[in-house]
C-alpha cells in the first residue's frame, strides 16, 4: 500500500513522525527545568506543538546565522510560556541543551521571560498584550525590504484582555499585512481563572473577521491541523488568525485543562509520575 | 521648534534610507507631514493607540530600521510601560520626539501639559533624554538623536524656537554648554528657559554663571560639579515639576559630589490650568522678570547664609580663645559659687 504514495507525501509523514519525536522529549526536558525551579508549565505545554511546528515545519530560520535578516521571526507574546520556546531553541541547536537547566537562575542567558540575550530570541516579552504590535513592526520591515520574511506571533488567549491587543489588530488590518500570521492559544485558563469568567472573550473568532482578518480555528495539539493553518496563511489577502484550540497542560494527565499548572513547581513524587506517563505515552 | 524639527526629519530623510516617521493622528502638529508627503513608503500615521504605535517602532528597529515617534509628550507617556519594557529593555533604537511639551499647550489645559515626562524618562535605563532650546540646537539635536545607538527621548515645545547659541556644532549629546560667567551662583537651564534665565541674569543684575544642559541624560557630571565648585549655590530652571527633572538630576549628583544649597525653579508639584502660554510661564515664576527676582533672592539668602558663617567663625574663635583665658583659680571660684546657691537654696526650702 506505501508503494502507492507518492514519495513527497510520504517524506512529508515522516517528518511529522520525526517531529512527534521530538515533541515528546521536548516535554521532557521542559519538565526537567520545572524539577529545579517554579515555571509557568501549564502554558507552556499548551503550546510546544505550536512552537515546535513552526520552528521544525514552517519557518524558514538558521541557528548558525541568527542575525540573517531574512528570517521568518517568532513573537512569543505570551511571554510567560517562555520555558516551551527555551526547550524548541535548545532542540533546534541554539544554545546546549544542558543551558536548560539554568534558567531564572542568576548570570543565565535563560530568563524568565523571553529577552534578546538568548539566542534565537527575536523579540522581547513578558508583559502582557504587546507581541503583536512588535510583530506589525517587524512585518512592515519587511515589507519594506520587499522580503519574503514572515513574523508569527503567539499570543495567549486571556492575553486578548488588553486593549493594545486590538490597536493592535486594527493597525495590521488597515496595512493589510499578508506577512504576519497570528496564533492564539486558546486554552481557555487565565491567572485567575477560566477565560469566560474573567473576562467574556467569544466570539473569538467573529471579533478577528469583523476586524478585517482572515480567521481559522483547529486544534492546537494536532501537527498537521496546524501545519493546514499555517500554510492557508501564505496564501492570504489579509492578516491571518489561527485559534489553535488546547488544553492547558497537554500531556500530563493531572495537570490537563486544569489551572493549578499555570505556575508551579512539580514536587519529586509528581515529577516521577509525569514523567512515567511520557515514557508510556 | 517643531518646525525646525520637521525640517530636519525631511532632510534626513534623504540621507537615511533606514528612517521611518511613526505619528498617532498628529503629523501636522508635531510636522512630520513634510515627511509624509515626501516619503509615503516610509511614514506610519497608526492612529491614535500610542501603545500599538511604540512597540510597533520596536518592531521596526527590530527589522533594522531607525523610527522616530512624533506624539505629544503628555501622551507618549500613556505608553511607558511599553517603552520601559520592550524599547528600553532592549535598547532599542526607537527615537522618541515629544512636541508640546512643558506648559506650551498653554490654554488646552493640564490634560495637554507635560510636567512630568523628563522625571519619567529619565528613570529607564538606556533612555537618553534631550531637552533642547534654541533653534539650531533643535535641528542638531534631531540628526545626533538619528545616528545615536540606542533610544532616546526628544523633548520638544510648540511654537517659540528662540536663538541664544552662537554658530554651528552647539549640540553634541551628552554635554553642557557655559553661555556666561559670574561668581555668585551657577544657573543650570534646558529647553527655551535659557533663554529666559539669559535675559534674567542680564535684568538682576546678579553675577552668575550659566549653564545651559540640554542632555538631562547622560548628565554632564564633570561640567555640573566644576560649575559648583567654582561658584557655590546653584539655581535650576526648567519648564517641568520641580521634582525628577534637571533640578532633581543635578540634586542627585551635587549630593554625591560636592553638597551645596540649590534652588530649583520649574512647577512646584502641582497641576496647572488652561491660559495664554506667556500668562502660565508668569504664574509659575518661569519668566525672565519672575526668575530675575527669584535669582536676587537666592543671592540674598546666599549673602545672608555667608554673613551668618562668618559671625559663627568668630563666635567659635572667640570660645576658642576663651577657653585658654579661664585659669584654675577661676573654675575654682566659679565652682564655690555654684556651691553656695545650691546651699542658699536648700536653706530657703527648709524655712518654708
Amino acid at each position: 500500500m506505501d508503494a502507492l504514495i507518492p514519495s513527497a507525501e510520504l517524506s512529508y509523514l515522516a517528518e511529522i513522525r520525526l517531529l512527534k519525536e521530538r515533541i515528546r522529549s521536548m516535554r521532557q526536558a521542559l519538565l526537567e527545568m520545572t524539577n529545579s525551579v517554579g515555571v509557568h508549565l501549564g502554558s507552556s505545554l499548551s503550546c510546544l506543538e505550536i512552537i515546535a511546528t513552526l520552528y521544525f515545519l514552517k519557518m524558514r530560520h538558521t541557528p548558525y546565522r541568527s542575525d540573517w535578516k531574512d528570517r521568518d521571526r517568532f513573537i512569543l507574546s505570551k511571554g510567560h510560556a517562555a520555558p516551551a520556546l527555551y526547550v524548541v531553541l535548545a532542540e533546534a541547536g541554539y544554545f546546549p541543551r544542558e543551558e536548560l537547566k539554568t534558567i531564572r537562575r542568576c548570570d543565565s542567558r535563560l530568563q524568565g521571560h523571553p529577552d534578546l540575550r538568548t539566542p534565537g530570541v527575536d523579540a522581547p516579552s513578558g508583559s502582557l498584550g504587546q507581541g503583536l504590535s512588535i510583530g506589525i513592526g517587524m512585518a512592515l520591515a519587511a515589507r519594506m525590504r520587499g522580503s519574503r520574511s514572515k513574523t508569527y506571533v503567539l499570543m495567549g488567549d486571556g492575553e486578548c484582555d488588553e486593549g493594545q491587543v486590538w490597536e493592535a489588530v486594527m493597525t495590521a488590518a488597515h496595512l493589510r499585512l499578508t506577512n504576519l500570521i497570528l496564533i492564539i492559544d486558546r486554552n481557555g485558563w487565565q491567572l485567575d481563572g477560566r477565560t469566560e469568567e474573567i473576562k467574556k472573550m467569544i466570539p473569538l473568532q467573529a471579533k478577528l473577521t469583523s476586524f478585517g482578518w482572515q480567521a481559522y480555528t483547529t486544534n492546537g495539539h494536532d501537527i498537521e491541523k496546524i501545519l493546514e493553518a499555517l500554510d492557508f496563511a501564505d496564501h492570504a489577502e489579509l492578516p491571518t488568525a489561527i485559534i489553535a484550540r488546547t488544553k492547558k497542560g497537554n500531556g500530563i494527565s493531572f495537570l490537563e485543562d486544569t489551572n493549578q499548572g499555570h505556575k508551579l513547581r512539580l514536587s519529586e513524587e509528581q515529577y516521577l509520575a509525569a514523567l512515567k506517563e511520557l515514557d508510556e505515552g | 521648534m517643531r518646525r525646525v524639527f520637521g525640517e530636519t526629519l525631511l532632510r534626513l530623510g534623504g540621507e537615511k534610507d533606514e528612517v521611518v516617521v511613526l505619528t498617532g493622528d498628529v503629523a501636522e502638529p508635531t510636522h512630520t507631514h513634510g515627511f509624509a508627503e515626501r516619503y509615503p513608503d516610509r511614514f506610519f500615521n497608526v492612529g491614535i493607540c500610542e501603545q500599538d504605535m511604540i512597540d510597533i517602532a520596536a518592531g521596526l528597529a527590530l527589522g533594522g530600521r531607525i523610527p522616530v515617534v512624533a506624539v505629544f509628550a503628555p501622551f507618549l507617556m500613556r505608553a511607558w510601560e511599553q517603552i520601559r519594557s520592550t524599547v528600553a529593555r532592549s535598547n532599542l533604537p526607537v527615537k522618541m520626539v515629544g512636541t508640546h511639551s512643558g506648559l506650551s499647550s498653554a490654554e488646552e489645559g493640564c490634560s495637554h501639559q507635560s510636567l512630568e515626562d523628563v522625571a519619567v524618562m529619565r528613570v529607564l535605563p538606556n533612555v537618553a533624554v534631550v531637552v533642547p532650546g534654541d533653534r539650531q540646537e533643535v535641528a542638531e539635536a534631531t540628526e545626533a538623536i538619528i545616528s545615536a545607538g540606542g533610544p532616546v527621548y526628544l523633548r520638544l515645545g510648540r511654537d517659540s524656537a528662540p536663538k541664544f547659541l552662537e554658530g554651528e556644532g552647539v549640540f553634541k549629546l551628552g554635554r553642557a554648554v557655559t553661555l556666561a560667567d559670574g561668581h555668585d551662583m551657577t544657573i543650570f537651564s534646558n529647553g527655551i528657559m535659557t533663554a529666559e534665565v539669559l535675559s534674567a541674569v542680564g535684568r538682576s543684575k546678579v553675577s552668575a554663571k550659566v549653564v545651559h544642559v540640554p542632555t538631562v541624560k547622560p548628565l554632564d557630571r564633570a561640567a555640573v560639579v566644576a560649575a559648583a565648585r567654582e561658584t557655590g549655590t546653584v539655581v535650576c530652571v526648567e519648564e517641568h515639576s520641580v521634582i525628577g527633572g534637571l533640578g532633581g538630576a543635578v540634586a542627585e549628583v551635587l549630593s554625591e559630589e560636592y553638597p551645596l544649597h540649590i534652588t530649583r525653579i520649574g512647577i512646584q508639584d502641582t497641576f496647572c490650568e488652561s491660559g495664554p502660554y506667556a500668562s502660565l510661564l508668569e504664574k509659575h515664576g518661569l519668566t525672565s522678570e519672575r526668575i530675575g527676582v527669584a535669582l536676587k533672592e537666592v543671592q540674598a539668602r546666599a549673602k545672608a547664609r555667608e554673613r551668618e558663617r562668618k559671625r559663627e567663625r568668630k563666635r567659635e574663635r572667640k570660645r576658642e580663645r576663651g577657653m585658654e583665658t579661664v585659669t584654675e583659680a577661676e573654675t575654682e571660684r566659679r565652682d564655690t559659687k555654684t556651691d553656695t546657691k545650691a546651699d542658699e537654696d536648700v536653706k530657703e526650702e527648709r524655712s518654708r
